[in-house]
């Protein structure tokens, strides 16, 4: 009887295959991974993988080609603004559809269904920032002309055209790893994929919480002095000296507001637990031609964005009888977004204006229902929200929406919370949240022919604030920072405000045409790098999370060049020189006292004599500076904001080289906690020897070069889940506050260059790759050039160059 | 001849019925070779492996060479925790023949029971 054998054999086969295709056991269901016929080896690209193909879909009006060069970027030749729109959506998706399932799915607080239970943090606090919200208003205006949805739907149908024909074998390597299934496109994903752009861009850019606590440890003059509106040092974008015209708008400060607002020095425990990286800058310039070789503009343009790979970026080119585009497309969006035509060229860096307030909410009770305003109790709206989670049961969360916005923080959340007492009620105004179409800024731009369309084009921008560079074939430079921006009275946002009356609501808008704009000015250029954008004289308040010493480099480079070149401005945009160092640098070697230092100490001391300022990636002087000053920041404020266990708001480095520059008695150099007075020799002594322990260290452990320390770094949208998959501690140098901003997994992350000569010359690279899928050799293929910041042409290709040897393969699409 | 017929039979149906099936098909067409050819519990268990091992070593070694091992390279760090190209082939072909081998055994099992 063989009956009990084949019991066991049956019942082990069916036990392995089990596990194998399950995650019971395993991490990951290997057999059906593994499997050649489907798993992960069918993303494996050939090396000679043949791109051509003959398609047709039925959505289409007319015929198209795309022509792949020779780094796989496509040049679309369409007969149609839909058409050229159905196959960028198309061709996102084919090359780039993890990413934008991922991203909006993230954006609308639906992690969880893909990364399980250790998402829901990230996901309430999206859904209660109104990440949805904010993308059903963004729809509506996005929808409201025929001729505009006609083009969203475009988009959408390509995306779900390639969608629809993939079969599980051919879905991304990512959908395989995770087990997960791509999810149809539609218009609000498009407008939540926009919205994610205005929450890493205008979310992280107030400091109200954080503001908020720091009353209760500063005086109001000291508060001025710490966190200064106008940074002394500042270069503006608008030259300090243009004379503004009287506001349009003088809001009221409310009468009460010393009270309530100025002098209250009540604490909060809430803190955002996904801000957005304050790194999220950016650099652009433009230079006119009295100031180039050919006589023609150059601009310039470098996003400092998360660096990824898939990059954010996806290169085009896209052609139609009424427009010719190129450039860095958001795969998830239509249109070209940082780019040139035929005519011009724009590129954008970020406002860092607050456009973000909290208001304190008094509900009637827990249920949340009703809140106390302008002497009554109003109904909220609430918001049932249910957040799925991968292998686990749905978590509810109730958002409460008042007439200022959602109710962020209460009593069920508050974010990383410190250890502090006061949960508040916290609603959030956020100019995101209202209805806007941002996407029609980029259809509009991208077929600009002067700098009327321009202005035009950006007019109706209104979230996140962004500072829209502009040069001309015509010879016109120009910048306008644009955004809707609330008119505020002075002081008004940068706490939390009463919100049980309209008292202390925004009361109206900047006018756009009051906007900070500059145009072909004398001095030949023109450049943002996310400083305030213009000095105190500007009749409006306007607070920000400012980054100074970028723009500051920029003009000590633009102001004594001439004669410039493309060449000069690659330089430019790779440039390491470290401006605050030097401003800094001679105050720390002129205190620090050599008699306490021992040989050891003084041989880290030779490093940063002998330095030349340059943040490159072999800079040892570099890494010496950064962890010294680091140091004397924290000798410094420590002792001070650690008077309270909330949050409090760190001064910038710049405010703090500013003060010490200024005044080497500076009583916040005394450490408060101890009975003798420290001075300026004391403080940068004293952090010196503790930067040395650091620094022995590092060089203890792999060296004191600055690629060590800053680790640049391109990693895996899944990051560490995907070891393997990215390209860690790459050999670059840079940081926050140098040009080539490059710091840790963030930088440029787009560089463009694009000469306004009759024939456009133009340039651009990004860390990473046109293919999205990792067993593709165009997954990672411009990293190198990137790191080594060599560019590539950007080719504007014309239909006639059909049979150009750089074309390695063509699509060409058709109705039916 | 049995052990040959049986390794090829194997092989085949199970290359075909991963065109169109769930990859564990494999282990059904183990099973019914073994039940159909009659070969001691051992052999059908090793037909059957050694089936699934060529087949799965041979399509992924093809798929990968073509792609220079690109990928290969970093699923075997992901998965095995370890850049192995060929390892992680071997792991992909053992888990094949594992399961079909099982199968095997099951399927010569069951024909000797009746």
């Amino acid at each position: 009887m063989k009956l009990f054998p084949f019991i066991i054999s049956a019942a082990t086969t069916v036990g392995l295959v089990t596990v194998l295709n399950s995650t019971l056991v395993l991490p990951a269901p290997l057999g059906k991974i593994l499997n050649p016929q489907s798993g992960v080896w069918q993303n494996a690209e050939s090396a000679n993988e043949n791109f051509n193909a003959n398609l047709s879909f039925p959505n289409l009006k007319g015929n198209a080609n795309v022509y792949f060069d020779e780094r796989l970027v496509p040049h679309v030749f369409a007969e149609n603004d839909e058409d050229i729109y159905f196959i960028q959506g198309y061709l996102h998706a084919k090359f780039r559809l993890f990413q934008m399932d991922l991203q909006t799915k993230a954006a609308e607080g639906r992690a969880s269904e893909i990364a399980g239970s250790k998402a829901i943090q990230f996901d309430r606090e999206q859904r209660r920032l109104g990440m949805r919200y904010a993308a059903e208003n963004s729809l509506i205006e996005m929808e409201k002309e025929p001729k505009q949805k006609a083009l969203f739907n475009a988009y959408t149908n390509g995306v779900n055209a390639y969608i629809e024909k993939l079969s599980p074998k051919n879905y991304p390597l990512e959908y395989k790893v995770l087990n997960i299934e791509p999810e149809k496109w539609t218009n609000i994903r498009t407008a939540l994929l926009l919205k994610m752009m205005a929450k890493m861009l205008s979310s992280g850019t107030e400091a109200d919480l954080e503001g908020t606590n720091a009353k209760n440890i500063f005086m109001p003059d000291e508060l001025k002095v710490i966190y200064p509106q106008v940074n002394d040092s500042l270069v503006p974008m608008i030259p300090k000296g243009t004379v503004f015209e009287n506001p349009a708008i003088v809001p009221i400060k409310p009468a009460n507001a010393d009270s309530l607002y100025f002098n209250n020095q009540k604490l909060v425990a809430a803190k955002q637990a996904y801000k957005p990286n304050i790194n999220n800058g950016s650099n652009n310039w433009v230079v006119g031609g009295s100031k180039t070789q050919s006589g023609s503009p150059i601009l310039c343009n470098d996003p400092h964005l998360e660096l990824s790979l898939p990059s954010i970026w996806y290169e085009m080119q896209l052609n139609t009888p009424t427009c010719n585009v190129y450039g860095a497309t958001l795969p998830g969006s239509p249109f070209v977004i940082i780019g040139f035509n035929d005519s011009c060229a724009w590129g954008v860096t970020n406002a860092q204006r607050d456009v973000k307030d909290y208001y304190e909410i008094k509900f009637k009770d827990a249920s949340k229902k009703e809140y106390w305003f302008n002497n009554q109790w109003q109904a909220s709206k609430l918001r049932i929200e249910e957040i799925k989670v991968k292998g686990g049961a749905s978590v509810f969360d109730t958002v409460a929406y008042t007439i200022f916005g959602p109710v962020m923080f209460d009593a069920s959340y508050n974010g990383m919370a410190t250890n502090v007492s006061e949960n508040r009620n916290l609603a959030i105004r956020w100019v995101a949240h209202d209805p806007s179409d941002e996407a029609s800024t980029f259809y509009n731009l991208n077929r600009a022919k002067n700098y009327d369309d321009y202005l035009n084009a950006i007019k109706s921008f209104q979230c996140p604030g962004q500072n829209f560079i502009f040069a001309s074939k015509t010879g016109d430079i120009a910048l306008w920072q644009q955004a809707k921006f609330p008119a505020r009275w002075s002081g008004q946002g940068l706490y939390i405000m009463p919100g049980q009356d309209s008292s202390f609501m925004w009361q109206g808008f900047i006018p756009q045409n009051e906007n900070p704009h500059i145009k072909n000015p004398d001095r030949g250029f023109i450049e943002s790098a996310n400083q305030r954008p213009v000095d105190s004289t500007y009749p409006y308040f306007i607070p920000g999370q400012y980054l100074i010493p970028r723009g500051r480099a920029i003009e000590h480079y633009l102001t004594t060049m001439n004669s410039i070149t493309p060449k000069d401005m690659m330089e430019l945009q790779n440039n390491y020189y470290n401006i605050t160092a030097n401003n800094i640098v001679p105050t720390l070697l002129k205190y620090v006292n050599e008699n306490e230092l021992g040989e050891n100490e003084k041989k880290y001391l030779d490093y940063i004599k002998l330095w030349n300022f340059m943040a490159n990636a072999d800079s040892k002087g570099q890494t010496v500076y950064n962890v010294w000053w680091k140091n004397l920041q924290q000798f410094i404020w420590d002792d001070d904001l650690k008077k309270s266990k909330a949050n409090v708001a760190y001064p910038t480095s710049q405010t703090t080289m500013e003060l010490l520059k200024k005044d080497t008695a500076l009583k916040f150099i005394d450490n408060i906690g101890t009975p003798q007075k420290e001075t300026i020799v004391d403080a940068v002594t004293t952090s010196f020897k503790t930067a040395v322990t650091i620094l022995a260290n590092y060089d203890a452990n792999g060296g004191l070069e600055w690629s060590k320390i800053n680790k640049g770094s391109v990693y895996h949208l899944l990051k560490t889940n995907m070891p393997g998959f990215s390209r860690p501690n790459l050999n670059v140098g840079g940081n926050g506050d140098i040009i080539n901003a490059i710091h840790d997994s963030h930088g440029p992350s787009w560089r463009m260059i694009v000469s306004l000569t009759q024939k456009t010359e133009a340039y651009g690279v990004y860390p990473g790759g046109q293919s999205g899928n990792p067993g593709s050799k165009y997954y990672d293929d411009y990293v190198n050039n990137w790191a080594e910041g060599k560019y590539f042409p950007l080719w504007m290709m014309n239909k006639a160059e059909a049979t150009d040897k750089k074309i390695m393969a063509t699509i060409n699409f058709k109705k039916g | 001849m049995k052990f040959l017929t049986s390794i090829l039979l194997t092989a085949l149906l199970s290359f075909a019925a991963c065109l169109y099936l769930p990859w564990w098909s494999i282990a059904v067409v183990a099973f019914i070779v073994a039940a159909l050819i009659p070969q001691k519990p051992g052999k059908a268990f090793l037909t059957a492996f050694i089936a699934l091992f060529i087949l799965w070593f041979a399509l992924c070694f093809f798929l990968s060479s073509a792609n220079n091992n690109v990928l290969a390279h970093k699923v075997s760090i992901l998965i095995i925790k370890m850049d192995n190209p060929y390892l992680l082939m071997t792991v992909t072909a053992l888990i094949g023949a594992l399961v079909a081998g099982f199968a095997g055994l099951s399927g010569s099992y069951l024909r000797r029971s009746k």
